[in-house]
């Protein structure tokens, strides 16, 4: 029997009628229309337009700040400065999806007060009738500086001698340096573990800083209204936590803060946190007038929050049986201009994948003269799983077994403890590295070359715990048998699908019975925002309760019109039907016809917390064409497989792991900022800064995995974020495989490429 | 200072538009703020991500790279202009279906280029399709879906 090649497979656990489907999504005809409102999009009456003066240097204390110019030009309204913010109080702190940090650093980072601490950090901001007024009028305030040395790497940063950012950042062990936070995960005795090994394989690897690379720039219009209550509309990943951190930066209660979370054109985690909201509610409060601030292309990358470059040491050990049996890393992550990388998260999940006895991680959060880090899918893994994958694919040659029965010799499993502390539940690492290692690309022979190059391939694989966290949603419904369901989580990547398909299910109607709606912060519940790849496990859970609320009260509805006890009533696929009486029953349709004079509309609502978050395995295969002449690499080949739990929408979870593919793609061969010795950016433009394009790539090949997370209704884990952390270091062993030398730095862009195979021995 | 705006006549998707632009704004800018046409994306502003790529005289641009008084005669379609009164075009429908959007600020100018290419080369092949998107920036799908929306669109066309 010949079977045909499907290059998008779900390996489904358990069949549903809504679940498991695709349907076309919910806001899909305004978005290939144009219709659909993004951010810079809205256009209130009245409108006026800011611009932001950033600084030109890495690291300068203001010495003073002369606007008088820029106010006087004709068409300008209002200019703000770091003497226009409030101080925060001390221990207020704010949590934009790396752990909570003091609200002083936050305010800072939004409009510097006394140092500037990176290129691009902001200084002042103009507003005025039109943009290029605004332009104009920035370019016209005078700051005058003194220009401090930069530090732009962790390890530089660390050393005795390195320029201090923050005179006030002290810890026990190391006084005041930039250093932030250190912290250790042990478990097992780790020189007793590389006592037992056969192989010990230990090297170094640094990783540069790169940015999400949203195509859509960070945007905001603010309007300070004349009763004092605050409007502000943006797109943004986390509206509820924007209301909060604007409420404490300007010292109000969060009942005077509106957020309206407009259409959102990516995220990645890197539109959480406060950036230009701050000055554009300021020049509002001057004008009373709303004010839009759009950032231009360079701004994005010098002024908002990309993820960390890292130097990570790794120390592994393993038997000749191909037992894992010691596993060490240190990871030093710049945290940019102010403290809170994602190393906490890099620490958690570095070994997680694996079940090792004896493992020592040590993680440093560390300042340096960049752009303060944000949140990036997985934050901090695949900086750490760049260098630990490497390392496992040496220790699996070393010993001779095939780099995937190594993986899954050593693979956590449930009950396996991390080095941090917490037992995996029900997992499915081993059924992920199953389904790769049984898959057509890792069954088959290298891919040939197109070029005439040399040709390799490289596996890799991870984990990530994906978050919980609050969610809320209501849902009414209407007379022709359609509900609407009011959530509050920004859909970046077709949630509105997923989450609406969860309450269909509940209902026995269709997809497209379901009318979602992202509603502004008046008008739902707190809602954590959209990262940590769990609103379609959170969120959907919430709707899954409403709908269930809904659910209950059309059979208490139903039992009244029949005269009939609501315990002798059920409801299935739609329909409600006595139990005892098959002459009773009737659709959901012809009942939600009759609600408003049998008692009233009904409403139901969901709120959640859950703690039964699932955690979640990738695993990837590419092929690769390195060119000996130039070091370029070419994908030949690429394939993802991820456990989703159950995937609602299984359409969208493949663009999940497809554009977490070519994530890792661009980050492993191309994507850096690069650094002038004076710590300025020379590449801040998509020209520069190169993320792969079309022709740069074939077809991502996906398998969905489901093994069902018991800790949702549906199974669902987390499915946005774990794709990232595998591709770089799959890529890094498939040269390895290509040419045979170890790559210790990323990107792997020609020159690097080229390098080691130069410098090999 | 704002020099002198200048009378520009267009035609705009199929319509007669007149506007009034200063000499230093992009064709972008006109048809986002003057024309009040929003669904032209800007991502880069330096003609790098094609979020705002339009169709101007058969030749896909992008609006951003060009200024609002070269339009002076032109005939424009924009994002806008791609649906008609009898429902979407296939191209719209095929990337509903096949799920070629995640965020969909790219989608616009994707949608641009794609319907140019299927209205020169009715059939092409993946590498054909590549190229041609290969000015248009996304970060969400890794283009996998739009290739593949991009090639049922054009069996659908061809049917």
């Amino acid at each position: 029997m010949t079977t045909t090649y499907e290059p998008n497979k779900v390996l489904s656990n358990e069949e549903f009628k809504v679940v498991g489907t695709r349907p076309i999504r919910p806001d899909g005809a305004d978005k290939v229309t144009g219709r659909a409102q993004y951010g810079a999009d809205y256009n209130p009456a009245d409108l006026l337009y800011a611009k932001v003066l950033r600084s030109p240097h890495a690291h300068a204390r203001i010495k003073s700040i002369n606007v008088s110019k820029a106010e006087s030009l004709k068409g300008v309204l209002a200019v703000v400065t770091g003497a226009d913010t409030i101080a925060p109080k001390k221990g207020e702190s704010a949590d934009f999806g790396l752990g909570p940090q003091p609200m002083k650093y936050l305010r800072d980072n939004a409009i510097a007060t006394d140092k500037v601490l990176y290129q691009g950090h902001a200084v002042a901001a103009v507003a005025a009738q039109d943009v290029h007024t605004a332009e104009e009028a920035v370019n016209l305030i005078e700051v005058e500086y003194e220009v401090l040395e930069p530090v732009l790497t962790a390890p530089e940063a660390m050393a005795k001698t390195a320029p201090i950012l923050h005179p006030d950042l002290t810890t026990d062990e190391f006084g005041n340096s930039n250093v932030a936070d250190h912290f250790q995960h042990k478990m097992g005795d780790i020189d007793k573990g590389f006592a037992e090994a056969d192989v010990i394989v230990e090297r170094e690897f640094d990783t540069a800083t790169v940015h999400q690379g949203y195509i859509e720039p960070c945007n905001v219009t603010a309007l300070w209204n004349d009763d004092d209550r605050i409007h502000v509309w943006l797109s943004t990943q986390g509206p509820f936590q924007y209301r909060d951190a604007l409420a404490l930066a300007l010292d109000i209660p969060q009942s005077r803060v509106k957020v309206t979370p407009m259409e959102i054109g990516g995220g990645f985690g890197g539109k959480f946190p406060l950036y230009h909201e701050l000055a554009a509610v300021l020049l509002s409060r001057k004008t009373r007038r709303p004010v839009k601030i759009v950032m231009t292309r360079a701004e994005v990358f010098g002024g908002t929050g990309p993820t960390s470059g890292s130097n990570v040491k790794v120390k592994m050990g393993a038997t000749k049986d191909g037992r894992i049996v010691a596993a060490k890393t240190e990871l030093r992550f710049e945290a940019g201009a102010y403290p809170g990388s994602p190393v906490g998260a890099a620490g958690m999940t570095s070994f997680a994948a694996y079940d090792i006895p004896n493992v020592i991680v040590d993680g440093y959060d560390v300042v340096v003269n960049k752009p303060k880090a944000g949140a990036y899918r997985a934050p901090g893994a695949p900086n750490a799983a760049f260098g630990i994958e490497q390392v496992i694919d040496e220790l699996s040659k070393e010993i001779g077994v095939d780099p995937v029965e190594f993986r899954l010799q050593n693979c956590a499993k449930e009950g396996t403890r991390r080095a941090d502390g917490p037992i995996h539940p029900k997992v499915g690492g081993i059924e992920t590295l199953e389904a790769l290692r049984d898959h057509d690309h890792y069954q088959s022979p290298l891919t040939p070359a197109k070029n005439g190059g040399k040709v390799g391939r490289g596996v890799a694989f991870g984990f990530w715990f994906n978050a919980g966290l609050q969610s809320t949603a209501t849902i009414s419904v209407n007379g022709d048998g359609t509900v609407n369901l009011v959530e509050g989580s920004p859909d970046i990547g077709g949630s509105r699908a997923s989450i609406s398909m969860q309450a269909a299910e509940v209902l026995g109607i269709s997809a497209d019975e379901v009318k979602p709606k992202v509603a502004d912060t008046d008008s739902i519940g707190f809602s954590f925002g959209t990262g940590g790849s769990r609103t379609t496990f959170a969120t959907g859970w919430a709707a899954y309760e409403a709908a269930n609320d809904v659910k209950s009260q059309l059979i208490e509805r139903a039992a009244t019109i029949w005269g009939v006890d609501p315990n002798s009533v059920e409801m299935e696929e739609g329909v409600l039907r006595s139990k005892t009486d098959t002459e009773l029953s009737m659709t959901f349709k012809e009942l939600s016809a009759q609600l408003n004079d049998t008692g009233g509309p009904i409403i139901g609502r969901g709120s959640v917390n859950p703690a039964g978050v699932g955690g979640a395995f990738a695993a990837n295969i590419v092929d690769t064409e390195i060119d000996p002449e130039t070091g370029k690499v070419d994908i030949l080949r690429f394939t993802m497989v991820q456990d989703a739990g159950k995937a609602i929408h299984p359409s969208y979870v493949e663009g999940q792991m497809q554009g977490a593919s070519v994530q890792g793609i661009g980050w492993a061969l191309n994507e850096e900022y690069y650094y002038s010795e004076k710590g300025t950016i020379d590449n801040s433009s998509f020209l520069d800064y190169r993320m792969p394009t079309s022709l740069d790539l074939p077809m991502i090949d996906t398998v969905i995995v489901e093994v069902a997370n018991p800790g949702h209704p549906y199974g669902v884990r987390g499915v946005g974020e774990v794709s990232l952390i595998t591709p770089q270091a799959g890529i890094a062993n498939a040269i390895t495989d290509a040419v045979g030398v170890r790559l210790e730095s990323m990107p792997m862009k020609p020159s690097v490429v080229l390098d080691a195979i130069n410098n090999q021995g | 200072m704002p020099a002198t705006k200048v009378h520009v006549t267009t035609t705009i998707n199929g319509e007669p538009v007149e506007f009034l632009a200063e000499p230093r704004q992009s064709l972008l800018e006109v048809l986002r703020d003057v024309v009040q046409l929003t669904g032209s994306k800007e991502g880069c502003n330096d003609g790098n991500c094609g979020a705002c790529t339009v169709n101007m005289d058969g030749r896909i641009v992008d609006s951003c790279l060009v200024l609002g008084v070269e339009a002076e005669g032109a005939d424009i379609q924009t994002v806008e202009g791609i649906a008609s009164a009898d429902g979407l075009h296939p191209i719209q429908q095929a990337f509903l279906e096949n799920a070629a959007l995640q965020c969909g600020i790219c989608t616009p100018g994707f949608l641009v280029s794609s319907k140019a290419l299927l209205e020169k080369e009715p059939n092409p092949s993946e590498e054909r399709i590549r190229m041609w998107l290969a000015g248009n920036l996304c970060r969400c799908t890794g283009y996998d879906k739009i290739v593949k929306a991009v090639m049922a669109a054009a069996k659908e066309m061809a049917s």
